[in-house]
């Protein structure tokens, strides 16, 4: 066996075939008319969206097989523009293949050093507008043009102020309170236990007091279910059962894993069903993950009722609500 | 003229008026008796809970055991109220074609005076959620579309879908499509939680909440498709894989006729 290195040679372009209508006038005349046909197609698509939008109501429909009831003002319009435009590129693409010039020419990349000669001339000129310019005769303008230079850039600084401020606590209290009242969302009723039947659910909120407002990241944060099972249903420990009440437990609507509501509950199983990562929890088991991407339980909100019998939190929430994030304890 | 005046003295005019008085009266009475009569006796509804009571022995009995107090295979019925069983036979769910993941709506075995009966039967059993009357479910009226839009976002749409196209659960059950369901099964469902569905209170979502939310699923049914196939109205599912294989397959196409050498 050889131990002989050999070099693999320029293979250098490959032959020019040339094309049918390089060849044959009547196969570039043929090329032409499909060209110009192609460009007229795309005035036909310009005339027919004028006309559609002059000409055609904006509420006649009409029908159309596989689509249905379509809005013939939109339909024409859109059929319009696309036939404008895309026959102007189809033409234009058939031409530049058809009948433009194809022959592979080759461009040398140029040195990106310039010239000596460029370079000493562009140093005089700079050299000498800067002495014209005065800048060492006139300190003044110097230093002051060296102070707006150098504070113009502190504002790029100033604006990394509004990556922050810091959430605080923001993220591991929600507005629930001891003796907050659940009211419904919408609609902001307090809620009876009586007023739930078993196998009922509400969507609840913390009361308002008087002139309090509720923001979207209040709701994003307060969101809470409300569940009525049969108390034996449970199955729970000491603690967490004496945090429901006859059978009506409340959980926050706030998944564990991404924050999605979750509030698909099936009654027949009593599972809770997170729609975004179908994480389920089991809400006999203080919603115990069962199955899906969820890490934790949902936070299980302590309730109990006030001296008029209306559903109230015992306690706010004993952890942060909703996914996850770098300063959580658990 | 003159002949009218000789009849209004004639002898028998005077008996004659009283007695056409007498029959006019009478038979008014008859008439709005008749019209106010229309609810049942005692005697009636005994009848129509036998009968109610002999269809159930028929088709319910062999699952929902001979009492309907249930069995290993069927809940018991005891209590359910009347809305229930008008839901669950009404839209055809119940017979149970197999045993399946979920009963699900097909076509009503039942006739409407039979399904009145079967309801009629088992609401005598035990105190339940009646069937609502044509003057509960009048949405139109009472309804308010955009109080439905917000209240079918916080409590339907995360099963029902977002357009009320319906969506999946867990293990092949799904929430069914709403679109064409009529207004007294829709506010059935709500007041007696059927199968997966959980049940919203009258308390917590009021009877005219209700029919707002009944009104905007009537107004999302008659809304017109502006851009043709709907595509489910599932959103950015069948959207996005319209946009990828088509949208994405012409663009492909016109890449390759693009590198593609003339001939």
């Amino acid at each position: 066996m050889s131990n002989e290195i050999e070099l693999i040679k320029d293979p250098g372009l490959p032959e020019h075939i040339h094309r049918r209508a390089d060849l044959d006038e009547k196969y570039a005349k043929r090329a032409e008319n499909q060209v110009a046909i192609l460009f007229m197609l795309s005035a036909v698509g310009t005339l027919l969206l004028i006309f559609s939008y002059i000409f055609i109501d904006t509420d006649s429909f009409i029908f159309i097989p596989v689509m249905g009831e379509v809005n013939s003002h939109q339909l024409f319009l859109g059929l319009g523009m696309a036939m404008a435009l895309f026959f102007i590129g189809a033409g234009a693409i058939h031409w530049a293949k058809t009948l433009m010039p194809d022959h592979e020419v080759i461009a040398e990349r140029h040195e990106f050093r310039s010239p000596d000669e460029d370079r000493e001339e562009f140093v005089k000129t700079v050299k000498s507008g800067a002495g014209a310019a005065g800048l060492g005769r006139r300190p003044l303008i110097k230093r002051t043009l060296g102070l707006a230079l150098g504070l113009s850039g502190l504002t790029p600084l100033l604006l990394l102020r509004d990556l922050g401020p810091l959430p605080e606590d923001e993220l591991t209290k929600t507005s629930w309170k001891a003796g907050t009242r659940l009211v419904t969302d919408p609609g902001d009723r307090p809620i009876k236990a009586t007023d739930l039947e078993v196998g009922a659910v509400a969507q609840t909120l913390p009361e308002l007091a008087e002139g309090e407002h509720r923001t979207l990241n209040d709701i994003a944060k307060d969101a809470v279910l409300l569940i009525r099972l049969r108390p034996e249903e449970f199955n729970l420990d000491a603690e967490r059962l004496s945090w429901t009440h006859e059978g009506i437990i409340a959980f926050s609507k706030i998944c564990s894993h991404m924050g999605c509501a979750v509030a698909l509950y099936e009654q027949q199983t009593k599972h809770l069903l997170c729609p975004c990562h179908q994480s389920t929890f089991d809400v006999t088991r203080a919603a115990k993950v069962i199955f899906g991407p969820a890490a934790r339980p949902l936070p299980q909100l302590a309730i109990t009722v006030d001296s008029e019998g209306y559903l109230v939190a015992q306690a706010p929430f004993n952890e942060p609500v909703g996914p996850s994030f770098w300063e959580r304890s658990s | 003229m003159k002949r009218l005046s000789r009849l209004r003295r004639h002898r028998a005019a005077g008996p004659l008026l009283l007695i056409f008085a007498l029959l006019s009266i009478g038979t008014t009475f008859q008439v709005a008796g008749a019209v106010t009569n229309t609810t049942p006796t005692t005697a009636d509804r005994s009848a129509t809970i036998e009968e109610g009571k002999q269809i159930f022995l028929k088709g319910c009995s062999s699952c929902h055991g001979l009492n309907a107090e249930g069995g290993a295979i069927a809940p018991s019925l005891i209590g359910v109220g009347a809305a229930s069983v008008d839901f669950q036979v009404g839209t055809g769910r119940m017979p149970m074609a197999d045993m399946s993941t979920q009963a699900m709506r097909k076509a009503v075995v039942y006739t409407p005076a039979e399904i009145n009966a079967l309801a009629t039967y088992v609401a005598s059993l035990a105190p339940g959620p009646e069937v609502p009357g044509d003057e509960v479910l009048n949405y139109e009226r009472d309804g308010s579309v955009a109080e439905g839009g917000e209240l079918f976002r916080t409590n339907c749409a995360m099963c029902h879908n977002f357009a009320g196209q319906g969506g999946a659960l867990t293990q092949g059950k799904y929430a069914p499509t709403l679109m064409g369901v009529e207004p007294k099964h829709i506010y059935e469902a709500m007041i007696t939680g059927p199968q997966s569905m959980p049940v919203f209170s009258d308390k917590t979502l009021t009877p005219e909440e209700k029919l707002s939310i009944i009104k905007w699923i009537k107004a999302a049914e008659a809304e017109p498709q502006l851009g043709g196939a709907a595509l489910g109205r599932v959103g950015p599912v069948t959207e996005g894989l319209l946009a990828w294989t088509l949208g994405i397959g012409l663009l492909i196409g016109v890449a390759v006729w693009l590198a593609m050498k003339a001939r």
